[in-house]
């Protein structure tokens, strides 16, 4: 085997590529061979899949084991007390919040009174447009007869926000100062970020009760994973001067960290805090699927039930608080301390403060004298949600419409979705892997080239290979779709400067999206179909493709560029024989990102009704079936980071031999 | 000379790679800097003994990379060394606990760094009472030694600006301060004005020198600026490849370079700014008439040497004739320059 040592510092040299090229080809026509062998019967079943007998039962097993913890080690035990004090937390905020009635019996606050403070808040951090876009979102949701349901969803993430903060930032910092914790930690992340979150559902829900506590739990550890990284990465970024000026001011080692570090780090931290409350408002309305009310669940019944009115409402309010949370802790990133004359009076020093406090202290007075400023009752709110849903439904089955939805609906699935599915369900067991294998080589080297083969063996070996399939055509479909349409998009919008930015401001905005909000326009126009299912991941694996695209043409140095013009090239030649191999990098970081985010939707879609492994995972969650969960669990993550690991590998390559910046 | 020594540094070694102790043991002896890199180690400050005396300028200068840096913070222990001894004020420095190591830091030692090393978040008055915050002295008291140090270094109504609302030079200025806030003995300067540009390096070079008039510290300056050391140095140590090349004073780099390095160093240098007539006595042969003061350079006394017709010129220092000066070779120096 020492001939594929495909090894990469030899990247650039002409035999090694010959070399890697050389295996993969012959990988290749290994499984095309065997998949021909299987077409004309020749091919014994043993080799197409593998017999039921000799699967090991990896779920019965990891059964015993998680019974063991649970029960003999007491862990269940452990966790049902944590549950008691987050539940206490819970119920603080739920009463805050929306006024459930528990200690400490004060809320729910007025509705005003949080539009004010949020408006107050945005006003600090950007300006009379944040405050409006504050406030606005607020009265918005009150005003559309959603308050009670977001406050249920609004009481979960402040609990669940500020957890992860702690923890991720506590676990960065030792993955910081010890590197066997960094070296432990590292493979686990990657796995938590590519586990289909349903994988996170049930354990929460067997150590912590159904219901927010377990929701609490899953969105916690959900949003985990980036704080560590960006903790991490923001120490290690610290200027050696700034520490050295730290050490020569005679710090103690916990001085140094509380003064000199952890301030020094004070943007990628708050980077981290932005990505944590993004991630906690995308799973918190996930966690609708293990019965968490609040804005999921009722977004969920809706669209359950196709009342498609009332679900735009719900996904407009879900938009609109995840753009205002995103775009106020971003604020609050680049944000810098400005200096106070000398000889500021303390209430001018803190009048934001005092500000904030005022408007919230006069609202809730005022609210004990006007009813509609502490409560929209059921008949007051403006909700259209009859009137939309009638619009949307006349506008679907006006002719033009539906003949095109029909059309593009029987063109999808008869002629592309479907045969693609069956083909690759024909392709025998080791064949596929074989071919997964040969791309992972001939891109990444041996090293990704081994893990594909290991990952994919273990998926094999799980007993749950067709599904697995399924998913992966879902992927592969969805994905190829997302970059016929968006690769094009970002090629377009990067000619100009102008539209450059606004179509990456429009990206930027839509990554912010809880992911199930992509469920509801895909649904309106295909309705509950396996059509829907592509096209809802289809509109998210476009945005990271376009985003990426666009970010890599424009980062193309100019020198380049003006050689190439210089040279005579015409725009077409200079597209093709410089930005395009110059942008390839970058654009294959927005390809990773659109798999990954195409395995994440795939999985929500099961609601849909999908036959991949999502669906198996879903049905899972209504028993105790915690085996085979992380059997699937661990199915789609395995997959997820053949590619993962392949197209890193092959873009930070590539970025290295074309000597471009990380 | 044998003034009080406040930094004595014996045989330093600082070598950087996977196992530096294990390495420098079975070094065999002689081994030069490239030997060593190509064993896979670095050695940043390479078998280096100087000492520092009480009240004495000592100026560092090399090129990037020639360890000076590295030096610097061997003495103040940001770096541990490999090998050898550096005491400080008659402590082993390799030998001091974390606790006492702190503990030093806080009372004797300030730092100024080449990119300034501030604080971010904090505003000018709390960058500079950071070592006191430390140390735990209450709010007043560091606020009122905080205020006066500002005072000091030229930046008065400026205390509450964060670094980033400053210039290069103010900023470095916060730099300075903070340094001082602690009154330490011994001060070390890290490239300090390098990072500004040259209208304001000089001016901070003349506020240095106001300072230091003022204060009278021990001080470890490093730059690779040969004009900046002969402006302020009392001694100067020429280090290449982490090794020392030469120390001396400026006056003897000059006239007597050591080695062929230091020599190629001090070509283009006009030696009559820098040769003062006290070097050029000699105490056996007083010559007659007015005396020259001993302080003044060569380039000062350019008309005298030209009109006097003398050939041996008296030089006193402070009031007293310490010697004679041979007026023809002050003439060569002076010739060589031009």
């Amino acid at each position: 085997m020492a001939d594929i040592t495909g090894d990469l510092k030899a990247d650039t040299s002409g035999p090694a590529q010959w070399t890697r090229g050389k295996w993969a080809t012959i990988l290749l026509l290994v499984a095309v061979v065997m998949t021909l062998l299987r077409y004309a019967g020749l091919l014994p079943d043993i080799l197409h899949r593998i017999p039921e007998a000799l699967i090991p039962p990896f779920a019965t097993w990891l059964d015993v084991f998680f019974n063991f913890v649970k029960d003999d080690l007491g862990l269940l035990t452990l966790t049902r007390t944590l549950t008691e004090g987050l539940e206490w937390l819970l119920d603080v905020t739920a009463n805050l919040m929306f006024g459930k009635r528990r200690w400490p019996h004060l809320g729910p606050i007025p509705w005003t009174a949080v539009a004010g403070v949020a408006a107050v808040i945005g006003y600090y951090l950007g300006g009379w447009r944040m405050a409006l876009l504050g406030a606005g979102t607020f009265i918005w949701t009150a005003l559309i007869g959603q308050w009670k349901i977001a406050m249920e969803t609004m009481s979960v993430l402040m609990v669940a926000a500020p957890l992860a903060f702690f923890i991720g930032l506590g676990l960065g910092i030792l993955a910081w100062k010890y590197v066997a914790v960094n070296r432990a930690i590292k493979p686990i992340l990657s796995v938590l970020q590519t586990l289909p979150f349903f994988t996170y559902l049930l354990p929460a829900v067997i150590f912590f009760k159904v219901g927010p506590t377990a929701g609490a739990v899953a969105t916690t550890i959900y949003a985990i994973p980036p704080m560590i990284l960006m903790t991490t990465l923001g120490l290690q970024k610290v200027p050696s001067e700034v520490v050295e000026a730290g050490n020569m001011s005679g710090c103690t080692k916990w001085q140094l960290l509380r003064h000199v570090y952890l301030p020094s780090a004070r943007t990628e931290i708050l980077v981290g805090v932005n990505q944590v409350i993004m991630l906690c408002l995308a799973m918190v309305v996930l966690t609708a699927f293990i019965g968490m009310p609040g804005l999921g669940a009722k977004l969920l019944a809706m669209m359950g039930s196709f009342k498609l009115g009332r679900s735009f409402e719900i996904g407009v309010t879900i938009v609109l608080l995840a753009v205002t949370l995103d775009r106020m802790s971003k604020a609050w990133v680049i944000k810098q301390p400005e200096h106070f004359e000398r000889d500021t009076p303390w209430w001018r020093r803190h009048i934001v403060l005092l500000t904030g406090i005022g408007v919230f202290v006069f609202f809730c007075i005022a609210a004990q004298f006007v009813q509609v400023f502490a409560e929209i009752g059921r008949k007051q709110n403006f909700s259209q949600g009859k009137e939309i849903d009638t619009a949307i439904k006349a506008f679907l089955a006006f002719d033009p419409v539906q003949n095109t939805t029909q059309a593009i609906r029987y063109v999808l699935n008869v002629w592309i979705l479907n045969p693609f599915r069956d083909f690759l369900l024909s392709i025998p067991t080791p064949a596929f892997i074989l071919l997964v294998v040969a791309f992972a080589l001939s891109l990444g080297g041996r090293k990704p080239a081994i893990y594909a083969a290991i990952f994919f063996g273990l998926v094999a070996l799980s007993g749950w290979w067709d599904r697995s399939v399924i998913t992966l055509y879902s992927v592969i479909s969805a994905v190829t779709l997302a970059l016929l349409i968006g690769v094009p998009l970002g090629i377009v919008a990067a000619r100009s400067e102008k539209w450059s930015q606004r179509v990456l401001l429009a990206c930027d905005t839509a990554q912010t999206f809880p992911s199930f909000i992509y469920l509801i326009p895909a649904i309106m126009l295909f309705g509950i179909t396996a059509t829907s299912v592509v096209m809802s991941i289809l509109i998210f694996a476009m945005v990271p493709l376009t985003r990426y695209t666009i970010e890599g043409l424009r980062t193309v140095p100019p020198e380049m560029t003006e050689a190439a013009d210089m040279a005579g090239a015409t725009r077409m030649q200079k597209l093709v024989k410089v930005q395009l191999p110059l942008a390839l990098p970058t654009m294959a970081v927005g390809f990773n990102q659109a798999i990954m985010f195409a395995f994440f939707m795939v999985i929500i879609a099961a609601f849909i009704g999908t036959q991949d492994l999502g669906q198996e995972l879903q049905r899972t969650l209504a028993g105790t079936d915690l085996g085979k969960n992380f059997v699937l669990g661990i199915c789609v993550s395995l997959m997820a980071l053949t590619f993962d690991l392949t197209i890193m590998k092959w873009a930070t390559d590539r970025k290295k031999a074309l000597g471009l910046p990380d | 000379m044998t003034a009080d020594i406040v930094i004595s540094c014996k045989n330093a070694w600082k070598i950087f790679g996977s196992d530096p102790q294990k390495y420098l043991k079975s070094m065999p002896s002689g081994h030069s800097f490239d030997d060593i890199r190509a064993d896979g180690y670095i050695a940043g400050v390479k078998d280096v003994s100087i000492d520092v005396n009480r009240g004495e300028m000592l100026v560092i200068m090399g090129l990037s990379g020639s360890g000076k840096s590295t030096l610097v913070r061997c003495f103040s222990r940001l770096h541990d060394i490999t090998g050898g001894t550096i005491t400080v004020e008659g402590q082993d420095l390799m030998s001091l606990s974390e606790k006492e190591l702190i503990e030093l830091r806080r009372s004797k030692m300030g730092m100024v760094f080449q990119s300034f090393g501030l604080l971010p978040h904090r505003t000018v008055l709390e960058n500079v009472a950071f070592p006191l915050e430390m140390r735990g002295q209450d709010k007043h008291t560091r606020r009122e030694r905080a205020l006066e140090v500002v005072k000091l270094v030229g930046l008065e109504g400026r205390e509450e600006y964060f670094p980033r609302e400053l210039s290069g030079g103010q900023q470095q200025r916060v730099g300075i301060a903070r340094s001082l806030a602690i009154e330490p003995d011994i001060w070390f300067l890290d490239e300090p004005f390098s990072a500004l540009d040259p209208l304001i390096r000089r001016e901070m070079q003349d506020e240095f020198l106001r300072l230091q008039g003022m204060l009278g510290k021990t001080i470890v300056f490093i730059t690779h600026d040969f004009d900046e050391a002969l402006r302020l140095a009392d001694r100067i140590a020429i280090m290449k490849d982490g090794a020392v090349e030469q120390c001396d004073t400026p006056d003897q780099i000059v006239l007597n370079p050591a080695t062929e390095y230091v020599r190629k160093f001090t070509e283009e240098i006009d030696k009559a700014r820098v040769v003062h007539a006290g070097v050029l006595a000699h105490a056996g042969t007083p010559g007659e008439g007015d005396p020259v003061d001993a302080t003044a350079s060569v380039q000062d006394l350019a008309r005298l040497l030209v009109q006097d017709t003398r050939a041996i010129i008296p030089v006193a220092k402070s009031g007293k004739v310490i010697g004679g000066m041979d007026r023809a070779a002050a003439l060569e120096i002076l010739l060589e320059a031009s």
